[in-house]
């Protein structure tokens, strides 16, 4: 069995899971604390990739993605390379796909937060961004874990938004997903079943500890 | 060091209009029933809210001025806050807590000391007792070396004698201090005990300034006022009528 696929998966998983938990940090910041005009159908427009099916995100990403897409040109522009149908390409999609999940747990926990803590760090001295790191970070521990490992185990089951934008190029975007769907096409049901029973035990472990984390904030610790 | 406040603010169920000024060394409360716009006021000059009109000046420097479009944020007024409840970091320890904006970190372990919570230095919040907290929050507020002291109802969660020992503390304290300190609390025998001068709100206003001097030497025509009673309708006069039966029974 060839575990590239797998590995990719994993690569493909860990950097969207460090980029979107430092990215959507922030982005929750606003959601939560700022008030500004459109918030809704800012909020609504992030989370949009929870409901439409891949398919349809898929499709839209391609459009953007190509060389002729804004979102394309622009990569094309600063190193050279296409997106489409490259590993930096689906790690852009899996952004776009996991950001909702990454915003859901660390928005409950920054609401959790008394409001009276970042009034007191204010008189106390402290400005909105350092009231950011040494409040409401240090106090939002478990959602942002919860948020990274969600992020973590979405991106490991992605599968159409990474089949529309990366296609299947062994090494480069054949992830684990589209190899076990190849791989029951082709017949091959063992090689299938092998890479099934790897990443079940994984996507398990990792909700165990969403939901060991969620309970914490919940209930404390 | 005087605080000059002057401010009006439009408030869900009456405006609030007050003026009055803290010198330095003084302990001034504001007293009256949940409401009265007591904390608003504190809210306000600790810079975390915003007066619709007027001025606070504090020793000649502008922190709010509508007219000339000036505020001072919360973060450069250099003020010491102890809220109504327990606003301490749940992250960090005691000491940390204290140690988190003070000026001088040298200057943790003498008020740890001096509020007996030295030996809890190394708890959490969640690990020790409601009156312990607000004690923490006193040395947090004192840790930043305060230009003015607010403190909005610091022992309306806690038990009789705890509360009893903290004003106790209050009052030692405020010796100590030689800067304008300004209480708010719904408990007049409080006001009374602690408070150099007394100022009585209702509605959003306040009634008359009372010297506590006099009323503990038994004036009680000082602390009585029938003539305020003029002018207010039924909901404030109910509302001054439970501040005057208080007194009454303090007396």
């Amino acid at each position: 069995m060839d575990i590239t696929p797998l590995y990719l998966s994993l690569k493909l998983a860990f950097y969207t899971t460090v980029i979107l938990v430092i990215t959507a940090a922030p982005l929750t910041y606003l959601l939560v604390y700022i008030r500004f005009a459109g918030k809704s159908f800012f909020e609504a427009l992030l989370t949009l990739p929870m409901v439409l099916p891949p398919t349809v995100l898929g499709f839209y990403l391609l459009l953007i993605m190509t060389p002729q897409g804004n979102i394309g040109r622009f990569w094309k522009a600063v190193t050279g390379s296409p997106l489409i149908f490259t590993f930096a390409g689906i790690v852009v999609a899996s952004l776009v796909y996991s950001l909702p999940f990454a915003i859901q747990p660390m928005k409950a926990a920054f609401e959790k937060i008394d409001r009276r803590l970042l009034e007191s760090a204010y008189v106390l001295g402290l400005s909105p961004l350092a009231a950011f790191f040494k409040v409401i970070i240090p106090n939002a521990l478990n959602g942002l874990a919860a948020s990274a490992i969600l992020v973590f185990i979405h991106t490991l089951g992605e599968f159409g938004v990474i089949l529309m934008v990366g296609g299947s190029i062994p090494g480069e975007t054949r992830v684990a997903s589209i190899a076990i769907y190849e791989a029951v096409e082709a017949l091959r049901y063992q090689d299938a079943a092998m890479m099934c029973l790897i990443l079940v035990p994984i996507s398990y472990l990792f909700l165990l500890a969403i939901n060991r984390l969620t309970r914490k904030q919940i209930y404390g610790s | 060091m005087d605080l000059n406040i002057s401010i009006r603010k439009k408030l869900p169920h009456f405006d609030l209009d007050v003026s009055f000024s803290c010198r330095e060394s003084r302990l001034l409360v504001l007293v009256g029933p949940s409401g009265a716009g007591k904390t608003t006021i504190i809210r306000i000059l600790a810079g975390l809210d915003r007066p619709d009109e007027g001025r606070i000046i504090y020793n000649g420097e502008t922190w709010v001025d509508t007219d000339k479009k000036i505020f001072l944020p919360p973060q450069k007024r250099q003020v010491g806050y102890v809220f109504q409840e327990y606003t301490l970091f749940p992250h960090l320890t005691v000491a940390k807590n204290v140690a988190f904006a003070a000026d001088n970190k040298g200057d943790v372990p003498s008020l740890l000391k001096r509020f007996n919570i030295w030996h809890l230095k190394d708890r959490k919040p969640d690990k020790i007792s409601g009156g312990e907290r607000q004690r923490c929050a006193i040395c947090q507020a004192l840790a930043r070396r305060p230009r003015v002291l607010l403190m909005d109802e610091p022992f309306s969660a806690l038990d009789a004698v705890t509360r009893q020992n903290l004003r106790e503390e209050v009052q030692k304290l405020r010796r100590e201090l030689s800067i304008p300190v300004i209480h708010v609390t719904h408990d007049i025998s409080e006001a009374l005990y602690l408070g150099d001068d007394v100022l009585p709100m209702v509605r959003g206003r306040i009634v008359r300034k009372w010297m506590v001097q006099f009323m503990l030497k038994g004036r009680p025509s000082e602390a009585r006022l029938p003539e305020s009673m003029e002018g207010y309708d039924s909901d404030d006069r109910r509302d001054l009528s439970v501040l005057y039966d208080s007194l009454e029974v303090m007396q």
